[in-house]
């Protein structure tokens, strides 16, 4: 049913092209057909966006589907719902799920899940080892000919240095770039949150900033002797920024990412805002939410563009994942539903410019993982080419409440929390997908 | 024995005591701290009677549940728990269906349905009886979660201070050892900010909080230092901690050896403290280790005068606690 549709008389935000103008949107044929002033369409659906901004789909460097292995937290037909809701047109799949997707078989398999599954366009990231056990390398070639747009081992750093130089070497030789979870493990026990005021106030193992600041530059260095591309998965800490900036004043081939959470939230979370601490395990991720200070400096790294991409680290779990002691409960967020939320939020409150969120959750993830070249017009809005455009009220009210989300996974740590701006409307491959309730057409 | 021991000493001060549970002292007012020391001097008169024993809490059940090794903090809640006439039940996470992999919410619920009104609850993960204390309408009484809060020990080290100098107002507190680590300090250094003292936490870098320093509006000043010889200067209290071998071993001292050089109390640092300053200890004691034998059995040490008092004080808490809920 590719009807056509008019997205009339919204604020078009195209970051890639430079476009920021009241204008109409004409969808037809699979892709956005036009756009300009005053256009007409005989017997087009009219949206009426007035108010609203008018994006391409938003585009995930970083989510945990579940499937295969863990179907109990997530499958790929809920979590991608759940993407399509929050306005993610376009996800990468993280390897952690079992079997992990170190060579071409297990890959293929997957892929055919995803070809059966997905709601939303899915590009899978492969192993940099097998198993993701840090020992010996995965099959990279065969995972690059199978489809994969980049390398990780998602939450288990490659810690041995020699190990991740073959790798990053291996991967340069085939274009992809390496998404790197940034930790050294050894310089802390298990830490369940960022070591600070609060973990020390709480008695919880903590991670040091120095453990992910320490492993950023390292693979900084590694990617320079190698001449590979490297992307920062979620950094979290003032340091990393830091960093990252210098890699790239040096011309290095460094990209990075910030978590809706960690943009929004600080180690505070954990200790709740209640007389008595919460060691609230919905505010357990991996790295850490941070100090203030960290979290400004992430505000300030994205405003200037060292910072590429707002990726969700969707990481759904069951309810028992987390109803557990906190050092014992799972790390992650459940961020699909709620991370255009905390992103406009921020926006309204004047942290961030809107402008440069729309190209952090667009253009700029599929610049870092060249996903345009395998989706041609994946995170812009170019006529006759792109597929997919989202429509988001900024000025809309909600509450969060996981227990309606379609996500399997209810672990936030918004709960009750009030946001402003809102996923009003989802099209991808040209079609009106998704609609929130009570958004008039 | 119709008359409680609370009622024979009266508070004067009108406060009642409305927690379900007792998880930390951070929390607990000057006034709910008064309330639970002056029912512990009447606790102590009940333990001083040649029949040591009241049937305040007859047809109360008191579980103890621990999940960590304990001899003073589990036997003195027993032996208070049956002083108030209470049943009692203990259970350990070995030999229980925790072995068997049954979780914390489980397991006290499954207390709270075979008829307990207090669980008593020690935990190897910090947070532990929070998490329980959400999940059960019985009582939770904190005894020791992880690295984070003893909340009787410090009011028993709270009465003991208090018996001997009164008032902690104004006094000056040291705590030495491993303080990252110790949920003794963290809890102590609450009640004793709130009562007006001073509170010096002191300690090798490598075992001291970083960028917590405990406050408390209103209250005293809690210093953080390495240097344990100038901090035990005029000291009113000296408190030692418990130094686990462990720590060698994970690289955060470089041997017992250096640890006692530096901050052993023995009796030349002693010298140093306020006349007749109180030496205490939460125990268990590494004699020779945190504390030199001759002064952990010395005139000025408090430490089995702190397991006396364990119970009386444990006494207190259960029976307003537990009176309270009954209400």
């Amino acid at each position: 049913m590719n009807d056509i549709l008019l997205i009339r008389g919204g604020r078009v935000l195209d970051p890639a092209a430079g476009l920021d103008a009241v204008l109409d949107v004409l969808v037809a044929d699979g892709v956005v057909a036009a756009i300009g002033p005053a256009l007409d369409a005989a017997g087009a659906r009219v949206l009426d966006a007035g108010g609203c901004i008018v994006a391409p789909g938003f585009v995930d460097l970083h989510a945990h589907l579940r499937e295969p292995g863990f179907e109990q937290k997530g499958t790929i037909a809920t979590e991608t719902e759940a993407a399509l809701r929050g306005g993610f047109t376009t996800v990468c799949a993280m390897p952690n799920t079992r079997p992990a997707p170190d060579c071409g078989p297990v890959l293929e398999s997957i892929l055919d899940l995803l070809r059966r599954h997905a709601r939303v366009r899915v590009f899978p990231i492969g192993c940099v080892t097998r198993e993701r056990a840090g020992k010996e390398l995965a099959e990279l070639a065969e995972l690059a000919a199978g489809g994969v747009v980049a390398f990780s081992d998602d939450g288990s750093p490659v810690s041995d240095p020699r190990l991740m130089r073959n790798a990053l070497a291996l991967a340069g030789t085939l274009g992809l770039p390496l998404s790197e979870h940034c930790d050294t493990p050894e310089m802390h026990t298990n830490g369940a949150m960022n070591e600070g005021a609060v973990s020390e106030r709480l008695g919880l193992p903590g991670q040091p900033a120095a453990a992910e600041a320490t492993a950023v530059a390292r693979n900084i260095e590694l990617a320079a002797a190698t001449g590979a591309r490297l992307h920062i998965a979620h950094v979290t800490t003032a340091r990393a920024v830091e960093l990252v900036a210098e890699a790239k004043a040096r011309g290095l081939p460094v990209t990075c990412e910030v978590t809706p959470s960690h943009l929004f939230l600080t180690e505070a979370a954990v200790a709740g805002n209640g007389q008595e601490p919460a060691y609230d395990t919905n505010a357990k991720i991996n790295p850490p939410l941070r100090t203030e200070a960290d979290r400004r400096a992430l505000l300030r790294g994205l405003e200037a563009g060292v910072i590429d991409a707002i990726a969700t680290d969707h990481a759904p779990h069951a309810v028992e994942d987390k109803l557990v002691e906190f050092e014992d409960a799972a790390f992650g967020i459940s961020c699909f539903e709620s991370a255009a939320g905390t992103v406009f939020t921020l926006a309204a409150r004047g942290e961030l410019r809107i402008e440069r969120a729309i190209a952090a959750l667009t253009s700029g993830p599929a610049a870092c993982f060249g996903l345009a070249e395998r989706s041609p017009g994946v995170g812009r809005l170019e006529p006759g080419v792109s597929r997919d455009v989202v429509v988001i009220d900024p000025a809309a009210e909600w509450v969060v409440d996981p227990t309606g989300w379609v996500s399997k996974g209810k672990n936030t740590p918004l709960g009750g929390h009030r946001l402003t701006g809102a996923v009003r409307a989802v099209i991808i491959d040209g079609t009106l997908r998704w609609e929130r309730e009570g958004a008039s057409v | 024995m119709l008359d409680t021991p609370a009622r024979e000493t009266g508070t004067g001060s009108g406060t009642t005591w409305t927690r379900k549970d007792l998880l930390d002292t951070d929390t607990l007012s000057r006034e709910e701290i008064d309330l639970v020391l002056q029912t512990a001097r009447g606790m102590k008169e009940v333990r001083s009677r040649p029949v040591a024993k009241v049937s305040t809490l007859r047809g109360v059940t008191v579980a103890t549940l621990f999940y960590e090794q304990s001899t003073r903090t589990r036997a003195s809640f027993e032996v208070a728990a049956k002083s108030l006439g209470a049943d009692v039940v203990n259970l350990t996470a070995s030999g229980s269906s925790v072995e068997k992999g049954e979780s914390l919410i489980d397991t006290v619920r499954t207390l709270e349905a075979i008829g307990t009104d207090v669980i008593v609850m020690r935990h190897f993960r910090s947070g532990a009886p929070y998490l329980a204390a959400r999940h059960t309408g019985a009582s939770i009484i904190n005894g020791g979660d992880g690295t984070h809060a003893h909340p009787t020990q410090a009011l028993l080290d709270l009465f003991t201070m208090v018996s001997h100098l009164g008032s902690v107002e104004g006094r000056r507190v040291v705590i030495v050892g491993d303080i990252l680590h110790s949920r003794v300090a963290r809890s102590n250094a609450w009640t004793l900010l709130r009562l007006g003292a001073d509170v010096t936490l002191c300690g090798p870098a490598t075992l001291l909080p970083r960028w917590f320093v405990p406050e408390v509006p209103g209250g005293g000043r809690c210093t953080v230092t390495t240097d344990f010889d100038r901090a035990i200067e005029g000291a009113d209290v000296v408190m030692a901690l418990r130094m686990q071998k462990e720590r060698q071993q994970r690289g955060l001292i470089p041997s017992l050896r250096e640890y006692i050089a530096g901050y052993q109390v023995n009796a030349r640092r002693l010298e140093r403290a306020a006349p007749g300053a109180l030496l205490m200890h939460p125990g268990p004691m590494n004699e020779g280790v945190e504390l030199s034998p001759d002064v952990a059995h010395g005139a000025q040490s408090r430490i089995e005068e702190q397991v006396a008092n364990g119970v009386a004080v444990r006494m207190a808490l259960l029976y307003l606690i537990a009176a309270r809920s009954r209400a």
